[in-house]
């Protein structure tokens, strides 16, 4: 089911000539990336640059007794030894709490710990030298003298009396709590015909970005200036909180994105570590290089998902789902992360379970805990993939009870197509979705009945394979609903800034921010589209504070939607302003003139007129040629913020069909689809790869990765041979389609796509193993499925 | 005791001449001391791949590697397969299909892919897949990138395909 | 992480080597390949003052087949053990074995006297060289030794190589004409260490195995020559036997217990590989279910 958006300026994108709107075209500027001559922070060389080590506690919990850097001071190359408390006269603490997460309590966090450390891994002391080898030298020098103090470590127990509390002055370990009681659930369960509980268990996981964080931090106290070079996905945000907590303007403080080796969330938040090279290079009036190495990587990088979660369904025997209930509990680290929080991930697994379908009785409890680990804060997906996991876990386990076929459950539960607009029983705007369509597309893409029959087949010979359905809701385009209500200064709005420069070359700039996804591309598609030259005459640029309008920048999946809504408006008025100038050039009118293929021609006969760089020449520089009182304006700026909906939901349903050994437990994963409803499609084959991308991190959540941390709170596998990410030799081919629903709010349609293939991919994948594993009444719910997990569970050991 | 060693090395056709520390490795070297920052570094311990080049045509990890190992040796970085053309088509075939999003993996993986098409010129899936299995990617997912060396490598044996939408 | 520092010198001659390592003592490391030395050295895992680069060594090179035996030199890289020809002929198990060491760029620089030297329990090279009945041939100062596999590994890292000495070259004796062998490890992933492994080498008489040697790895602080196969030899194999024979496997193993999995989960994968090893070699593959 597809709806056209109603078009009062009568120029819609789907009919310009040449349009790009829904056309698959290379990236422009991909030559660099492949010729291995892109810029990535850590490729940043800056005259007198040194280079910063972090000293970081070997304890997860200790007081810090005492710092002796003077063996380290004397090292050949050591610029300077600086600690948490020296530090601290040029960067001010932080906290990470937003006031409409009610009840959200942290403790306030220096850039580089004083006295007390919290997680194995927080930084105690910067060594500053003239390499990165002679700074880990003398690092080893650092003499430290800790008082180790009892770890919490099992979010379990960590609101138990007898549990030692992380931060006194905050009383207890709970960071937030929240409470949904919608409809009658008590009365609901007790009118089912079944009732179905199960605990899951989700893996703690890391983004594990191939380009570890890096920061260069240019202090250049002539000009009062701080420059910094860092892989943000939101530079304003970058600029706004370096400003505030080192006592300067915001304009004092630019931020530079040139290349991102990756991000998914992980390079979105503020860490002390970056926040302390800022600082460092305040202090020593030079510029300052961090970059994180694997180790640290894996030991400061946020870390995401460590959620235990109870869940109740009730079904009866028609298939009719009557009622979920979920209590959950997620251990984050010491600190919420300053400043998106730590409370949104389990905010929205309270917001999002049961989502997708009519059920109307719903309760939910979230409790958020501190603990002794690394900090953990948003990651692609953020509380999709969990409340995902569970929602479909359960579904899952109902059909299984009433005997009934996954997708015939699901068939009689989902939202209908007609249903818009509606809401969820927690409070979830809905505008259009397409859970039914989607549904009939998978079957058809995957040929259900026939894997069904196969799966029947194989059985006979002892293989066993499985078919696991996952059907999702998905948040993009979020408003200032998700963090400017509770007092962020994180901009829900986003600006691009067009302009036609005296050639006819055609320059953007626009505030989204680009880590791959094709943030350039889109931009270069919708101003080329919508303006009518080709897309290599438009040139974008981005991730420049000092040379973008001011914006949120990409994440939640707001790029496209958004800053793609911003650049469409902006071209808009650019187009105008430039037909007005041919109108008075060529004595015509702008409605009987149109811009193609970077020529003025006549609307009606398509006869072409001038050329736009001629136009632009008359303007640039003759425009004592043109007809009294004219001051044409070739450049226009527009931004864009969601008003209507608090968020623009997309949604979609993946499928994964595998082969569990049962001698071994290793699962082979055959192949796997997602059908998708992002609306409009600017380019196919990039939303196609970020589908595919964010499929394959949940098929990692969902086999092979945990950070493993024993009880002392060590990370014990912070290395890529022991914390194990998907290569190549274990992933499937990935089908994908599309159902189109685009948003009415936006004259563009276009919805966010970057984080639905991770919301879905482990619930598919663990409704896979289940259904393999039914004739062996084995039933898993946590995630990575190792084969530890599936001997174990099919009791061969 | 750590002085440092002279070596006499090529690098992309180019003779070099440097004084390097023992412990400096080969990645560093060409990235710091060169300025040929196309080679990355992701792990430092030999398994995301991001830092793959060839030593006298074969690929190896130079994270793993000491610059002074590379004595008389012939580097070759991915700013030398660019400009020699080598893999131009390959280059080509991942613009085409998408193959790249971050492309921090990506000049290790053209130098995995391209070290596979010359032993090996007509793979299937299974066997791009088998020869790419230590090059990490984080974004892709790697099946844009198995498209497009397949594509390649068909087109390198003749047999291309007509421009196909995945 | 950067490695700390440290002196370098390249060894001129076997001669040469020995000295050095003489002189250092524990604090040398000898560099052959350096896929396992740097990255622990990358890690501050190791600091050695002083590293021995060996690369130079052609005396430690190449692959030669003399009267019965193939003798491999130390230096010999993975790659040339994999497209050997002369390997691929007389012991074919290394050539199967190779291809799960890691990924290729490895594979061009790692070393067979480096894999073995380095004694991992969970690499392959070192149940190879059991599976095979190798010899392996040491040089100090004070001479030469030739040391029987069996004897070699002797522990996590540890072998029966002394401080001051170098792992020269392996001698094989070549696999018959009526050899087979068998190799496969679990894994999760492509090239990564294996969960466990096993590695056999058998010669047939008829239907019938006549020797049959299997060596696992990842099962402990070595790798381990099944005594239990001696119970499949000279005998018809009934699924009653085989199944009894992988307990009596399962009973010889002490596996270690890490995050890939339990002592209890590597008795159970050994049998596994032990059935469909035997199954595979007998071409019989009604046994690979006797666990079932």
């Amino acid at each position: 089911m597809t709806a056209k958006s109603e078009n009062p300026s009568g120029l819609s994108v789907l009919d310009r000539p040449n349009s790009y709107i829904g056309k698959t075209v290379p990236r422009p500027n991909l030559d660099r990336l492949m010729q291995g001559r892109g810029l990535y922070v850590s490729d940043v060389e800056l005259p007198r640059m040194a280079h910063v080590v972090y000293l970081r506690s070997p304890h997860a919990h200790a007081k810090i007794v005492g710092i002796d850097a003077s063996a380290a001071k004397r090292v050949k190359g050591v610029i300077s030894v600086v600690t948490g408390q020296e530090l601290a006269a040029v960067i001010t603490p932080w906290v990470g709490v937003l006031s409409h997460m009610k009840g959200l309590k942290s403790a306030p966090q220096h850039a580089i710990a004083i006295d007390h450390v919290c997680w194995q891994g927080e930084a105690v002391a910067a060594i500053v030298a003239t390499s990165r080898a002679v700074a880990e030298d003398a690092a080893e020098l650092v003499a430290v003298d800790y008082r180790k103090l009892e770890a919490v470590t099992d979010m379990r127990t960590a609101l138990d009396p007898e549990t030692p509390v992380i931060h006194a002055s905050l009383g207890d370990n709970l960071a937030f709590e929240r409470h949904l009681d919608v409809g009658s659930v008590d009365q609901a369960f007790a009118d089912s015909d079944e009732v179905v509980e199960a605990d899951f268990v989700f893996g703690r996981h890391t983004g594990v970005t191939l380009e570890p964080r890096s920061v260069v931090a240019d202090w250049n106290a002539a000009e009062a200036r701080l420059t910094i070079y860092q892989g943000s996905q939101a530079p304003h945000m970058v600029q706004n909180i370096a400003a505030l907590h080192l006592g300067l303007r915001d304009d004092q403080v630019r931020v530079l994105c040139k290349d991102v080796g990756g991000s998914f969330g992980i390079k979105v938040h503020i860490y002390a570590d970056e926040m302390a090279t800022y600082a460092l290079s305040k202090l020593l009036r030079r510029p300052v290089k961090y970059v994180a190495d694997r180790v640290e990587s894996f030991n400061t990088d946020i870390h995401a998902r460590d959620h235990g979660c109870k869940g109740r369904i009730g079904v009866n025997r028609d298939g009719t789902i009557t009622a979920f209930e979920i209590d959950d509990l997620t251990g984050i680290g010491p600190y919420s992360m300053y400043p998106r929080t730590s409370a949104i991930e389990a905010n929205q697994i309270v917001n999002l379970v049961g989502g997708s379908y009519t059920t109307k009785n719903y309760r939910a409890r979230t409790r958020v805990v501190f603990q002794n680990k690394n900090v953990m804060c948003q990651y692609r997906g953020v509380g999709h993939p969990v409340a995902c996991s569970i929602t479909e876990g359960l579904v899952d386990l109902a059909a299984m009870k009433i005997g009934m076929d996954p997708v015939e459950i699901r068939r009689r539960n989902l939202v209908p197509d007609d249903a818009y607009p509606c809401s969820s029983p927690a409070g979830l705007k809905f505008e259009l979705l397409s859970h039914h369509a989607a549904m009939n597309r998978l079957m058809a893409m995957m040929d259900y009945d026939a894997l069904r029959a196969e799966q029947a087949e194989l059985r006979k010979n002892n293989i066993h394979r499985g078919i696991g359905i996952a059907s999702f809701i998905e948040i993009t385009n979020p408003s200032a609903a998700f963090y400017g209500v509770g007092g962020a200064k994180i901009s829900s709005q986003d600006g691009v800034a067009v302009r036609m420069d005296a050639s006819g070359s055609v320059i953007c700039q626009t505030s989204i921010s680009e880590q791959g996804q094709g943030s350039e591309s889109l931009t270069a598609q919708i101003v080329g589209s919508v303006l009518g030259v080709p897309m290599d005459r438009v040139r974008v640029i981005l991730g420049d504070t000092d040379n973008t309008p001011y914006g949120g920048g990409t994440w939640a999946s707001r790029g496209a939607g958004i800053g793609g809504e911003a650049a469409f408006q902006a071209a808009k008025v650019l187009r105008s302003n430039i037909l007005d100038v041919a109108a008075a050039i060529l004595q015509s009118t702008p409605a009987e003139l149109d811009i193609v293929n970077h020529q003025i021609v006549n609307a009606g006969d398509g006869a072409v007129r001038i050329e736009l760089s001629e136009l632009a020449r008359i303007v640039y520089f003759r425009p004592d040629t043109l007809p009294p009182g004219i001051q044409p304006e070739l450049m226009a700026t527009r931004h864009f913020v969601p008003r209507q909906y608090p968020f623009a939901f997309t949604n979609g349903v993946q499928a994964s069909w595998l082969e569990v050994d049962t001698e071994t437990g290793f699962v082979k994963l055959l192949r796997h689809w997602v059908v998708e409803d992002c609306g409009t499609i600017i380019n196919p084959q990039l939303v196609d790869e970020q589908i595919r991308g964010g499929v394959v991190q949940g098929l990692g959540a969902a086999l092979f990765e945990k950070c493993i941390y024993d009880e002392r709170g060590q990370l014990t596998n912070a290395n890529m041979a022991d914390y194990l990410v998907p290569m190549s030799g274990e992933m499937p081919d990935i089908d994908v389609g599309h159902v189109v629903s685009p948003t009415a709010e936006t004259e563009l349609g276009a919805k966010g796509a970057g984080e639905a293939g991770t919301a879905g991919a482990a619930a598919a994948v663990a409704n896979a193993v289940n259904d393999a594993l039914a004739p062996f009444g084995a039933i898993i719910t946590e995630i990575p499925l190792t084969p530890q997990i599936i001997l174990t569970a099919l009791g061969r050991i | 005791m750590t002085a440092h060693v002279s070596v006499s090395l090529e690098v992309n056709g180019e003779p070099v001449d440097a004084l390097v520390l023992p412990r400096t490795n080969l990645a560093d070297f060409l990235r710091e001391q060169l300025q040929l920052t196309g080679t990355h570094v992701g792990c430092e311990h030999g398994v995301c791949g991001a830092c793959t080049l060839r030593v006298n045509g074969d690929i190896v990890r130079s994270c793993l590697m000491l610059a002074v190992q590379a004595n008389n040796a012939s580097i070759e970085t991915i700013e030398g397969l660019s400009d020699s053309g080598e893999i131009a088509d390959l280059q080509a075939a991942f613009r085409d299909r998408n193959a790249l999003q971050c492309g921090f993996c990506t000049p290790g993986m053209l130098m995995a892919a391209q070290d596979l098409l010359r032993q090996n010129p007509t793979p299937d899936r299974e066997q791009i897949r088998e020869h790419l299995s230590g090059n990490y990617c984080r974004c892709t997912g790697y099946q844009a990138i198995v498209d497009a060396v397949e594509r390649t490598a068909q087109a390198r044996a003749g047999k291309a395909m007509p421009e196909q939408m995945p | 992480m950067k490695a700390s520092a440290f002196s370098y010198a390249r060894a001129t001659s076997v001669g040469n080597a020995l000295e050095l390592l003489a002189a250092h003592g524990d604090g040398a490391k000898v560099l052959s390949g350096g896929q396992s030395l740097m990255p622990a050295m990358n890690l501050r895992l190791i600091s050695p003052e002083l590293l021995i680069d060996i690369g130079d060594l052609g005396e430690l090179r190449g692959i030669a087949l003399a009267r019965g035996t193939l003798r491999i030199g130390a230096l010999a890289r993975h790659v040339e053990l994999l497209n050997s020809p002369e390997i691929a002929a007389h012991a074919p198990l290394l050539t199967e074995a190779i291809a799960h060491v890691a990924h290729p760029a490895i594979r061009n620089r790692g070393t067979l006297g480096g894999s073995l030297a380095h004694a991992d329990p969970a690499s392959e090279l070192p149940a190879c060289m059991l599976a095979l009945n190798a010899t392996i041939i040491v040089r100090g100062q004070a001479g030469e030794r030739r040391i029987a596999a069996a004897d070699f590994f002797t522990g996590i890292y540890e072998t029966a190589l002394s401080a001051d000495e170098l792992l020269i070259a392996v001698e094989l004796p070549t696999a018959s004409k009526d050899s087979l062998h068998f190799f496969h490890e679990f894994a999760r992933r492509h090239g990564d260490y294996a969960i466990v492994g096993l590695a056999a080498q058998a010669i047939m008489r008829g239907r019938m195995f006549a020797d049959l040697r299997i060596a696992l790895f990842a099962v402990g602080d070595r790798p381990v020559l099944a005594a239990a196969a001696a119970r499949l030899t000279g005998i018809a194999i009934t699924p009653e036997l085989l199944s009894e024979t992988a307990a009596a496997l399962a009973g010889e193993l002490d596996p270690q217990e890490d995050q890939q999995a339990s002592a209890d989960m590597r008795r159970h994968l050994a049998k596994v590989l032990l059935v469909r090893g035997v199954s595979t070699l007998l071409g019989r593959p009604e046994l690979a279910g006797v666990l079932a």
